[in-house]
C-alpha cells in the first residue's frame, strides 16, 4: 500500500493581503512601494506617544468587498484588538488586528482539482489588520535598520478551513484566490513583493480517522512554487516520521528555499502569548447593511462569470476564455478591442499570442503596456483588409507598444504598406528571377518547394511589404 | 500694581493696566514662579526660553483670544510641539514630540501662555506626586503633604498662585484628588469629550484631560476651549458642545441630587464627611432636592480598575523599549538585552508594578477571569449609575477619604494609595463628567473637596451646580 493511499494530507492557508489603498490603515501615509526608508511615516504609524490611529474608510471598503467576493458573511458589527508582541518592526510593540470579532466569517472558494471536478474549500473568518515596518541587516556592520514606511499598511488576513488534501489543491487555492482578490482591484496580490504571504498549516492522518494529526505551521514561503514545494516537502518528512513510528512535534518551521527543506524555528511551548484585548483607541465599528449593498453593487463581473459569458457571447473555446479572463484587465483590453472591431476570434488569438508576449518580454501587466485598445483594432483591421501583410502587423505592434504611435503613421513612415499592385512587383519579380537560376530550373524541373524560396526572396527584396500572395501567382505565371 | 494670578478675569484686568508686552510679562511670569517653586518643585522643569518664544508669537494678537497671555500650566503627559514631554519618566527622556496635542492647540488658538512642564506620578501611575523620576511635588497648602496625584504638579502650580488655570489629565482621579487636596477646582469631562489626540497614553479607555482652575468660572471658560470632537481621536464624540459658561448663572432651582450610601462609609475622615454633609445643607438652601440612592457596586470599583487600567498600561506602555526613542541603555549585547535594560533602567517601581500586574492579566488563563470579569464590573457600575440618573440630575459624594496625607506615608503601601482613588475611579469606569470643588477645611487646616458626577455629556449640570455652590460657600 503506498503512502498517498493510507495517509491523508490536511492542509489550511492563512493568507495576508495587502490592500492597495492610497493611504494607511489608521493614518494618512502613504503605502507607495518604494520610498526611501523612513520617508512615509508619521507620528500614528511611528507609534509615537499620544497620537491615535483612526480607520481608513477606503481600506474597510476594500476589506468589505474583497470578503463579499469570498462569499464571506459580512458581520453587523465589528472591533480590533490589540496583539502584543515585541519587534522592533512593529513601534508600538502590538499590531492593532481584530481577534474576536472580525469583518467576515464563512466564506469558500471554488477550485478546481486535478481530475477537472471542482471543490469549495471553506474559509473560516477575514479580519483586518496593519503591516509592520522592515527590518534590513548589515551584519558586515554588525547593525540592523528599521524601515517604517510600512508600518501600519491595511492588510485582510484570509483564513482558511483544513478543506485542503495536497499540496497541489493548496496551490490551486492560492491561485483562484488571487485572481479573485485581483479582479476587485483591491490589492496587487504580488507575493514576490509580498502584497501577498501565506503562511500554511499541514497534518497528515490516517486515511478515515477523524481527528487531525499533529499541526505544523510553516513561514517564509515567498512565491507559490514555494508554497508547494514546502508542503510537498513537509507531507513526505511527516510519512517518514510517521513511518517510523515517531510523533509529529507541534511546531512552527520555516521553509528554506535553497536547500529545498523546512528546519524548526519554535516549538509549542515556545508559542507566544498575544495577550489580545479590545483595542481602547478605536470604538467597536457598526457596518451598516447600506454600506455592504451599496458594496455589492460595485462588485465587478467574477472570473468565472465572465469566462461563462466570453463562451457564449464571443463563441470562444474554453482555453482561450480561460486566458482572457485569467485578469480583469486583460478581459476588459479584450472586450475594448472587440467593440472597435467585431471579430472575437481575430481579437482573442491577437491577445493571447502578440500581446501577452509582449507582456511577458517586457515583464509588465496590460497596463504596463500602454496600448491602446483603439490602436490593436487599427493594426488588426489593417492587416484582414491586406493593408499589411501579418508580419508587418506584428512588427507595426511592436512599434506601437515601443513608441506609442498611431498605427497608420507607423505604416506610413515605415513603408510597410503592402504592395498588391502587380507593376510595382513586376521589377522585384525579374530581379529575383534573374538572381537565383538554381531555384528556377527546380521549380521547372517540378520542385514546388523552390517556389516558396523564390517568394520568400521577393518578400526580402521587398522588405516585407510584397503580398506573397500576389508575388506568389506572378512567379507562377512568369516560370509556367 | 501687583500681579492678580487669582483668576482669568482678574489675571486679564491685571494685563491689560500693566501694558507690557507679552514677552516681558511672559519672563516676569517664569520668573516669579521660579521663586515660588523652589519650595513646592510643581514643575519637573521651567523652559523659560521656549515659554518666552510662545509668548512672543501672540504678542500681535494683542488682546484677542479668551485666554490671551494666561498662563497655563501643561501636565507632563500632553504634547507640546518640539518641548520635552516626558511623563515624569526617565525611559522618555530627550523625547520631543514633533505634534501638538489637541487640546494644546485649541489653547494656542485662544492665546494662552503655555507654561511646561508640571510633574506628575510616573506615566501617572500615583496618588500622591511621589512617584516622578523628577522627585516628588509637595501640596502648597502643607509643604510636609502631599498634593495627590498624578496631576499634583499641574494643581499646586495652580494652588499656589504660579499660573491661573492648568491641564491635567484624569484616569482614576488624577485631576480630582489632588485638586481636592490642594484645594482648587478640578473636572474630569466625559469620556469623548475632549479630544486624547497627544496625551500620552496610561488606560486609553479612561483617560481624559480636564482643567484644573481657582473657581469654577474659570473651569468652564477652560472647559469650552478644550472640548468638542477631533477626527483624529476615533474615541470622541461628535456631539455639540454648549456654553458652560452660560450655565454659571442658572441656579440650582429645581435640581435633585443623589447622595450615595455607598460613599459616607468605611474608612472616611470625619472631617471629611462633615464639610461634605455641611455642602449638602448648603445646596438644599439653594433650592436643591436631595434623594438617597445607592450604587451597589461602588465597593468593586478600585478591584476593577485595577484590572483595566494596568491591562491597558502594559499594552500602551510597551513602545518604550528604547528602539526608536527615549532612553535606551547602552549596556546590552543582542536586541532583548536592550529591550530588557532600557526598561529596566527606564522605568520607576510604581511602573513595574502595574505592567507586571496588567501583563498577568492579560495573559492566556487569566483574561477571562480578570480581565474579561473586571469589563463586566465596569457594566454593572456603569449601569448603577444609570438608573441613578433616573431620580437624580447629579450625584454628590467627597472626592477623595482624606485630606493631604504625609510625603512618604503610603508610599510602602501599594493597597492603601490605591484606596486614595476610591471616590474618583467610578466617574472613569462609568464615563462620566466629574468635578471636584472645595468645601471647606478639616481640622488640620487642609482642603476638604465634594465631588459632583452627572450623565454622560452633562458637563453643563456640573458647571452649574458648582458654581451655585461656590457662590454660595
Amino acid at each position: 500500500m503506498s503512502y498517498s493511499e493510507k495517509y491523508e494530507t490536511v492542509i489550511g492557508l492563512e493568507v495576508h493581503i495587502q490592500l492597495s489603498t492610497k493611504t494607511k490603515a489608521f493614518c494618512g501615509c502613504s503605502t507607495e512601494f518604494g520610498a526611501s526608508p523612513n520617508t512615509h511615516v508619521c507620528p500614528v504609524c511611528l507609534g509615537l506617544p499620544g497620537a491615535l490611529p483612526v480607520l481608513n474608510r477606503k481600506a474597510l471598503e476594500y476589506s468589505i468587498k474583497a470578503a463579499i467576493a469570498l462569499g464571506c458573511d459580512i458581520q453587523q458589527k465589528m472591533k480590533f484588538d490589540r496583539k502584543n508582541y515585541y519587534y522592533p518592526d512593529l513601534p508600538k510593540n502590538y499590531q492593532i488586528s481584530q481577534f474576536d470579532m472580525p469583518l467576515a466569517y464563512n466564506g469558500r472558494v471554488s477550485i478546481i482539482l486535478e481530475d477537472g471536478s471542482t471543490r469549495d474549500i471553506g474559509i473560516t473568518r477575514a479580519h483586518m489588520e496593519e503591516d509592520a515596518g522592515k527590518l534590513l541587516h548589515a551584519p558586515e556592520e554588525d547593525s540592523s535598520y528599521v524601515d517604517l514606511n510600512r508600518t501600519g499598511t491595511p492588510l485582510l488576513e484570509v483564513v482558511s478551513e483544513p478543506d485542503m488534501r495536497s499540496p497541489h489543491e493548496a496551490h490551486e487555492y492560492l491561485v483562484t484566490l488571487k485572481k479573485t482578490i485581483k479582479y476587485l482591484d483591491v490589492s496587487d496580490c504580488n507575493m514576490e513583493e509580498g502584497s501577498l504571504r501565506c503562511d500554511a498549516n499541514i497534518s497528515m492522518r490516517e486515511k478515515g480517522a477523524a481527528e487531525f494529526g499533529s499541526k505544523v505551521e510553516i513561514k517564509n514561503m515567498n512565491s507559490f512554487k514555494a508554497v508547494k514545494d514546502a508542503l510537498t516537502y513537509e507531507e513526505e518528512r511527516q510519512v517518514e516520521l510517521l513511518e517510523d513510528g515517531e510523533k509529529i512535534a507541534q511546531e512552527t518551521r520555516q521553509w528554506d528555499e535553497k536547500n529545498n527543506i523546512t528546519s524548526s524555528m519554535r516549538t509549542k511551548e515556545e508559542t507566544q502569548d498575544y495577550r489580545y484585548f479590545p483595542e481602547p483607541d478605536l470604538v467597536p465599528f457598526e457596518i451598516s447593511r447600506e454600506l455592504v449593498k451599496k458594496i455589492q453593487d460595485t462588485m465587478p463581473e467574477m472570473p468565472g462569470v465572465k469566462k461563462d459569458r466570453f463562451r457564449n457571447e464571443y463563441r470562444l473555446d474554453e482555453k482561450s476564455a480561460d486566458i482572457l479572463t485569467a485578469e480583469k484587465d486583460i478581459a476588459d483590453f479584450f472586450e475594448s478591442v472587440v467593440a472597435e472591431i467585431n471579430d472575437p476570434r481575430d481579437v482573442s488569438n491577437w491577445i493571447k499570442g502578440e500581446v501577452l508576449m509582449h507582456m511577458n518580454e517586457c515583464n509588465t501587466d496590460i497596463r504596463g503596456l500602454n496600448l491602446r485598445a483603439a490602436d490593436l483594432a487599427k493594426i488588426i483591421r489593417m492587416a484582414k483588409d491586406g493593408t499589411i501583410s501579418g508580419l508587418a502587423a506584428k512588427e507595426t505592434l511592436s512599434a506601437c507598444i515601443d513608441t506609442g504611435k498611431d498605427p497608420a503613421d507607423i505604416v506610413k513612415e515605415k513603408g510597410l504598406k503592402q504592395v498588391s499592385d502587380e507593376s510595382e512587383l513586376e521589377g522585384i519579380i525579374k530581379e529575383v528571377i534573374s538572381r537565383n537560376e538554381r531555384s528556377v530550373n527546380d521549380f521547372k524541373a517540378g520542385k514546388e518547394n523552390a517556389l516558396s524560396f523564390l517568394v520568400g526572396q521577393v518578400m526580402k527584396l521587398s522588405k516585407g511589404r510584397a503580398n506573397p500572395k500576389l508575388a506568389n501567382e506572378m512567379l507562377r505565371k512568369k516560370l509556367l | 500694581m501687583k500681579e492678580d494670578l487669582s483668576d482669568i478675569n482678574a489675571y486679564k484686568n491685571w494685563l491689560i493696566a500693566r501694558a507690557e508686552p507679552l514677552t516681558s510679562v511672559a519672563a516676569m511670569l517664569v520668573d516669579r514662579a521660579s521663586r515660588i517653586d523652589k519650595d513646592i518643585h510643581a514643575f519637573a522643569a521651567i523652559d523659560a526660553e521656549a515659554i518666552v518664544r510662545r509668548a512672543s508669537r501672540f504678542e500681535k494678537k494683542d488682546g484677542k483670544g479668551r485666554l490671551w497671555g494666561v498662563p497655563v500650566a501643561i501636565k507632563d503627559n500632553i504634547c507640546i510641539k518640539g518641548e520635552l514631554t516626558t511623563c515624569g519618566s526617565r525611559i522618555l527622556e530627550g523625547f520631543r514630540p514633533p505634534y501638538n496635542a489637541t487640546v494644546i492647540e485649541k489653547l494656542q488658538s485662544e492665546g494662552a501662555l503655555l507654561m511646561g512642564r508640571a510633574n506628575m506620578d510616573e506615566f501617572a501611575f500615583g496618588s500622591s506626586c511621589e512617584t516622578s523620576c523628577y522627585g516628588p511635588t509637595r501640596n502648597p497648602m502643607d509643604l510636609s503633604c502631599i498634593p495627590g496625584g498624578s496631576s499634583g504638579g499641574a494643581v499646586a502650580a495652580v494652588a499656589s498662585g504660579q499660573v491661573v488655570a492648568a491641564l491635567g489629565s484624569d484616569t482614576g482621579g488624577s485631576i480630582r484628588q489632588p485638586a481636592s487636596l490642594c484645594g482648587v477646582v478640578g473636572f474630569k469631562p466625559t469620556y469623548g469629550r475632549v479630544s486624547r489626540y497627544g496625551l500620552i497614553a496610561f488606560a486609553s479607555s479612561l483617560d481624559q484631560i480636564g482643567p484644573i482652575t481657582h473657581n469654577v468660572a474659570d473651569c468652564a471658560t477652560m472647559l469650552e476651549v478644550i472640548s468638542g470632537y477631533d477626527e483624529k481621536d476615533s474615541t470622541s464624540v461628535d456631539i455639540e458642545v454648549p456654553r458652560y459658561t452660560e450655565s454659571l448663572s442658572k441656579g440650582v432651582k429645581g435640581l435633585t441630587i443623589g447622595i450615595p450610601s455607598e460613599y459616607f462609609t468605611g474608612g472616611i475622615d470625619k472631617d471629611v464627611s462633615e464639610r461634605v454633609n455641611e455642602a449638602i445643607k448648603v445646596l438644599e438652601g439653594l433650592g436643591v432636592k436631595t434623594v438617597d440612592i445607592s450604587l451597589p457596586h461602588t465597593k468593586y470599583a478600585v478591584s476593577c480598575y485595577y484590572i483595566i487600567a494596568p491591562a491597558e498600561a502594559s499594552s500602551n506602555l510597551a513602545r518604550y523599549e528604547g528602539v526608536h526613542y527615549g532612553r535606551r541603555s547602552p549596556d546590552a549585547d543582542d536586541l532583548i538585552g536592550m529591550y530588557i535594560a532600557s526598561r529596566n533602567e527606564g522605568f520607576g517601581l510604581e511602573a513595574k508594578r502595574r505592567i507586571l500586574l496588567g501583563t498577568y492579566s492579560l495573559s492566556s488563563g487569566y483574561y477571562e477571569a480578570y480581565y474579561l470579569k473586571a469589563l463586566k464590573v465596569r457594566t454593572k457600575i456603569a449601569n448603577d449609575f444609570n438608573k441613578a440618573f433616573d431620580v437624580c440630575d447629579c450625584v454628590l459624594t467627597p472626592t477623595s477619604p482624606t485630606t493631604a496625607f504625609k510625603l512618604g506615608e503610603r508610599m510602602d503601601d501599594p493597597l492603601k494609595m490605591y484606596l486614595s482613588d476610591i471616590f474618583t475611579i467610578s466617574a472613569n469606569l462609568a464615563g462620566l463628567p466629574a468635578i471636584t470643588v472645595p468645601c471647606g477645611e478639616g481640622r488640620n487646616g487642609l482642603p476638604v473637596g465634594l465631588q459632583l458626577m452627572a450623565r454622560p455629556f452633562a458637563e453643563d449640570v456640573l458647571i452649574q451646580v458648582a458654581h451655585a455652590y461656590e457662590q454660595k460657600r
